[in-house]
């Protein structure tokens, strides 16, 4: 039958690029703590990979991931263990094997600078002098393509006789393993005339007979012009499970007694046969052709060195970038929600499409009622159709942890790197693009942000470097913020190399923001510490200049000796909250469900008042002050007479804050519109979303509320 | 409010909106260019057609914070947020109802190649008419008064004034009094 | 119909398995691991189950172990996927009770003419 392998290709190169970076993240893991879990997702991968690429002949990764899943195997076992050297290997390997896969994926051919890794891995192997088998076994397949083959006894014998003697005596639980002698006896039947004679000595009388087991025994004569091993192959699976006896007879004895009895001392010997001969007998009749092969992969392995030294640099830069990938994973969840929204429609459609027959003016109102369900199925479902293209930052932000592992250790510094947000969606693209000016401002603070181990000692900081990575929906932007407790911007000396570089005038008055502003200029690079790693303002004028491209804006904040943050804001295509709907004063307001700690009943708090008239709530061990948004928003309503039903206390920015509010709606997803397509933004709200009947609701700013409530605070206390 | 007073509403408002369609498809034709004309506080006012997003009948839109009073707040527009002042109240007029003939006309300017609509409520939304530049006397935009800012110009048709609003100033977020609105530093 | 259950973490094997025998007349059920393809055999009869032996959740040898305790399934075919090179991973799975084994890599040629051997 001819099945086309090809049509699998690709799902092939999308689940082994996959299986490499749960690898990666594992072997980063493995680092801080030996975990057998770890070690064995971490095998699965590579007999996954080696699997497939076997399958469907890619021979160069099936040979390396072939040693790495013996390595692993041993690791597994508990019979070697964890070094950094293997994971400092390993992560390389998975390097190396995504370069071939992604360049198989292209249709391109792979290169040999895998050798090198394969033997050091080989050293390994050899080195702990850990039993032959594995590493025989392996150099026998390098030697030879041959898979299934290999599986058959090699030619013991060059006999090929007519007629055979089968002596099959399987063991009572035989078909307990699903085996069926009958089967074995119809691929018998393929190869020629055969006769059987079944032997009924051993089954018991009835009421001993146990039905699920195999009393049974038979003497077949099979006549055939085939190999012993042919024979013996039909009863491979069932080898240990029974006495097999196959001989040979001239064609001229014809009585199966004589057979029996010749048979009866050999079938004890047969029973050693454990491991696969195919093992020691290729080696023997191959060395030859293995020599060779040997000497012609040295010198490949050679040249593939030198490859590999040049390209290193150029490794690191390269591993971070997403291969942007044609296809999306979508969650279930999404695609169910947009089969219910388009069931929606269609029965409005129905709907209209029956007031439409037979309408007259009295129907006006429901036709345009209608039509107003109408506007709101389609725009639930173009959010929908978009919200499939976004997808959770921690896509780009897991290729990191990898590049600062290495990166550091090639400065010979110590950082520990923490990111949150990694739920945070965004668009696709956009995603695709923010990966290289996102490793850039990693390697920046890597780089000149962070200080050696000596240098932090000595002002009195830890010696290991705090890099976070945070992300998170502001209004209709995604904000990304990354921040470092290094050394921070010299403001001095960029005013100075701004004027030298001929950027500013000598005596400009330039604030702190516009200071640091000059680092992102085109033009702007500090020549003398110029690091191969990532040159100091080169490349960051490049960064703002991306950003900026894709619609957002980058800002640098910065304290000298204290540390410095980047932030990057991009618009979103569609920016979705978890949010909590309240009602405050005959509106729906939405207060974002991250931020909530808790609601508690108004009636059953202790209001008391503080510096400057300001009522706090106690909490904990708190004072928190409350917000009450009519007074806040300047809003007129009829329900001023402190009907307040509720306090939420929310947090932002570790501020934390109550809030009036009436009633506590229903939790929902929201969809966050900006306010300032057509009006502008608001202090106080973050974004706006549209509800299920259509009416806006405004998202309230957390943090912007709880900082006015700071400042308030800080204010009226320096008046009182 | 009676079905049938509700339907006749509606199908003006329809009928308003045909006849916008149509006259945007005329262009401007030898007779001058078209207006839509409605009613603020009695009076007839007018707008450049080519200004008109919409029309829709009267909805509450959510409040803003710290809004000025003729700020009433936004709409949610086909899926757009849109803010929406009160025409009787920035103007100044006394008294103002919302009821069955209150209209919202979307009105769009295009500034720094933007476009941006602003809801504007007015009492009642008039017909489509037809107006020559040369019978539009222009007022300088610069007059004293705060109507003076508003107002183009007079308009002359079949023997009656009306009055030819000033877009770009009546929508311009600048002059819109929004304290804590506007370009907000979000570090605080 | 004869119906197969084809266990294998991995989506591209899995779906060469499926498509293989698919094409070939058979009737397939795909799992991704032993915990999905215990819970897949509970619910229909398969009279034939390939299973891959390294998954994770449940791997291969576990999930023969539990086939066989299930009364129905005390005579089904059941084939394990190995690699060339583990013949202690044939021990194991003979022992738990596995009728036979498929080496990988295999061609859907050796797939069928293994699959055959086991059915009717």
């Amino acid at each position: 039958m001819e099945i086309d392998l090809s049509q699998f290709h690709n799902v092939f190169f999308e689940e082994s690029l996959e299986g490499l970076e749960s690898m990666e993240q594992e072997l980063l893991n493995l680092e801080d703590d030996a975990d057998k879990e770890s070690i064995n997702t971490i095998f699965r991968v590579a007999h996954s990979i080696k699997g497939g690429s076997a399958t469907f002949n890619f021979n160069e990764i099936a040979d390396f991931t072939h040693i790495l899943e013996t390595l692993l195997d041993q690791m597994r076992e508990g019979e070697r263990n964890v070094t950094r050297e293997i994971i400092d290997l390993l992560l390389r390997s998975v390097d190396s094997l995504r370069h071939m896969l992604v360049k198989l994926q292209q249709g391109e051919k792979v290169d040999n600078s895998y050798l090198q890794l394969l033997h050091a891995f080989e050293k390994i192997l050899k080195n702990e002098d850990y039993t032959s088998k594995s590493t025989d076994a392996h150099e026998a397949k390098h030697a030879t393509r041959s898979t299934h083959e290999a599986q058959s006894p090699a030619p013991q014998t060059a006999l090929k006789n007519t007629r055979w003697c089968i002596q099959f005596c399987p063991k009572n639980y035989i078909l307990q393993t699903g085996n069926e002698p009958y089967r074995m006896f119809r691929e018998l039947k393929g190869l020629g005339h055969l006769d059987s004679h079944v032997n009924l000595l051993n089954v018991p009388d009835f009421d001993q007979l146990d039905p699920e087991s195999c009393y049974l025994s038979w003497t077949l004569t099979l006549d055939a012009e085939v190999e012993e091993s042919v024979i013996r192959e039909v009863f491979e699976w069932v080898e240990d499970d029974c006495d097999l006896t196959i001989t040979s007879i001239a064609s001229d004895e014809k009585t199966s007694g004589e057979c029996e009895d010749k048979n009866r001392q050999s079938s004890t010997e047969r029973q050693s046969n454990k491991a696969p001969p195919h093992v020691t007998g290729d080696l023997a009749s191959q060395s030859e052709s293995f020599t060779d092969t040997e000497q012609a992969k040295e010198s490949a392995s050679d040249n593939a060195s030198k490859l590999i030294t040049v390209k290193s640099e150029e490794k690191v830069t390269g591993s971070v970038k997403a291969p942007a990938a044609a296809s999306i994973r979508v969650g279930t969840d999404k695609i169910d929600t947009l089969i219910d929204q388009v069931g929606e429609l269609v029965i409005t459609q129905s709907m209209l499409g029956e007031l439409g027959t037979k309408f007259d003016m009295s129907k006006l109102n429901a036709l345009l009622a209608g039509l107003n369900e109408l506007e709101q199925n389609t725009r639930q479902l173009q959010e929908s159709v978009m919200r499939i293209r976004m997808l959770p930052i921690g896509f780009v932000f897991n290729r990191l942890p990898r590049m600062v592992r290495d990166l550091s250790k090639q400065l010979g510094k110590k950082v520990d790197l923490q990111i949150s947000g990694e739920a945070t969606e965004l668009d696709k693209t956009v995603m695709e693009q923010i990966g290289d000016p996102l490793t850039h401002l990693v390697r920046n603070a890597l780089d000149h942000g962070i200080e050696s181990v000596d240098e932090r000692l000595e002002s009195g900081k830890s010696e290991e470097g705090q890099l976070s990575l945070n992300a998170f929906h502001q209004g209709g932007n995604i904000v990304i913020e990354i921040a470092d407790d290094g050394r921070g911007i010299d403001p001095d000396r960029i005013i100075r190399h701004a004027v030298n570089k001929g950027l500013v005038e000598a005596d400009t008055e330039l604030s702190h923001e516009q200071i640091l502003a000059l680092v992102m200029e085109p033009g702007f690079s500090t020549a003398e510490t110029v690091s191969d790693i990532s040159g100091r303002g080169v490349g960051m004028d490049v960064v703002k200049r991306n950003i900026n491209n894709l619609g957002g804006s980058v800002e640098i904040d910065s304290q000298q000796g204290e540390g410095t943050r980047f932030t990057i804001r991009l618009p979103l295509t569609l920016a979705i909250l978890d949010g909590q709907l309240v009602k405050i004063a005959d509106e729906v307001y939405v207060i974002p469900l991250v931020s909530i700690i808790e609601s508690i009943a108004y009636s059953s708090v202790v209001v008391t008042r503080i510096a400057g008239n300001i009522p706090v709530v106690q909490s904990g061990k708190e004072y928190l002050p409350i917000i009450n948004l009519c007074d806040e928003f300047a809003i007129k309503t009829s329900n001023q007479s402190g009907q307040k039903a509720l306090l939420a206390i929310v947090e932002g920015e570790n501020r934390k804050i109550a809030i009036h509010i009436d009633a506590l709606l229903g939790q929902q997803q929201v969809v966050i519109k900006s306010l300032d397509n057509h009006y502008q933004a608001i202090q106080g709200i973050s974004g706006a979303t549209i509800l299920g009947d259509g009416k806006v609701a405004l998202i309230l700013d957390i943090v912007g509320l709880a900082r006015r409530a700071a400042k308030n605070h800080d204010a009226k206390r320096q008046v009182a | 409010m009676s079905q049938i007073e509700l339907n006749s509403t509606l199908i003006d408002v329809l009928q308003t909106q045909q006849r916008l369609d149509g006259a945007e498809e005329l262009g401007s034709d030898d007779i001058g260019r078209k207006y839509l004309s409605f009613y603020i506080g009695g009076e007839m006012f007018a707008s450049d057609i080519l200004n008109v997003q919409e029309i829709r009948g009267w909805e509450r839109p959510t409040a803003l914070p710290n809004a000025p009073d003729y700020l009433l707040g936004v709409l949610n527009l086909r899926g757009t947020i849109v803010p929406v002042i009160d025409l009787r109240i920035r103007f100044g007029f006394t008294h103002w109802i919302y009821d069955k003939t209150t209209a919202i006309i979307i009105l769009k300017t295009i500034s720094e190649s933007r476009e941006r609509w602003m809801g504007c409520v007015v009492d009642t939304v008039s017909d489509v008419i037809s107006c020559e530049d040369s019978s539009i006397k222009n007022l300088p935009s610069d007059g004293g008064t705060v109507d003076g800012l508003f107002i183009q110009g007079v308009m002359n048709v079949n023997q009656q004034g009306i009055t030819l609003l000033n877009l770009e100033n009546l929508l311009s977020l600048k002059l819109i009094n929004h304290p804590f609105a506007g370009d907000l530093n979000i570090h605080g | 119909m004869t119906r197969i259950l084809a266990v294998d973490d991995s989506t591209s094997m899995r779906q060469m398995v499926s498509f293989t025998l698919k094409t070939a007349g058979f009737d397939v059920v795909e799992a991704i691991d032993g915990v999905e393809a215990l819970q897949a055999a509970k619910g229909q009869q398969f009279d034939v189950i390939i299973s891959d032996v390294n998954m994770p959740n449940m791997d291969g040898i576990t999930l023969v172990k539990e086939i066989r305790s299930l009364a129905n399934y005390k005579f089904v075919p059941i084939l394990m996927l190995t690699t060339e090179s583990s013949s202690e991973k044939k021990q194991a799975g003979r022992a738990a009770g596995a009728t036979g084994w498929i080496v990988k890599p295999f061609n859907p040629d050796q797939l069928l003419a293994t699959v055959n051997k086991v059915v009717g």
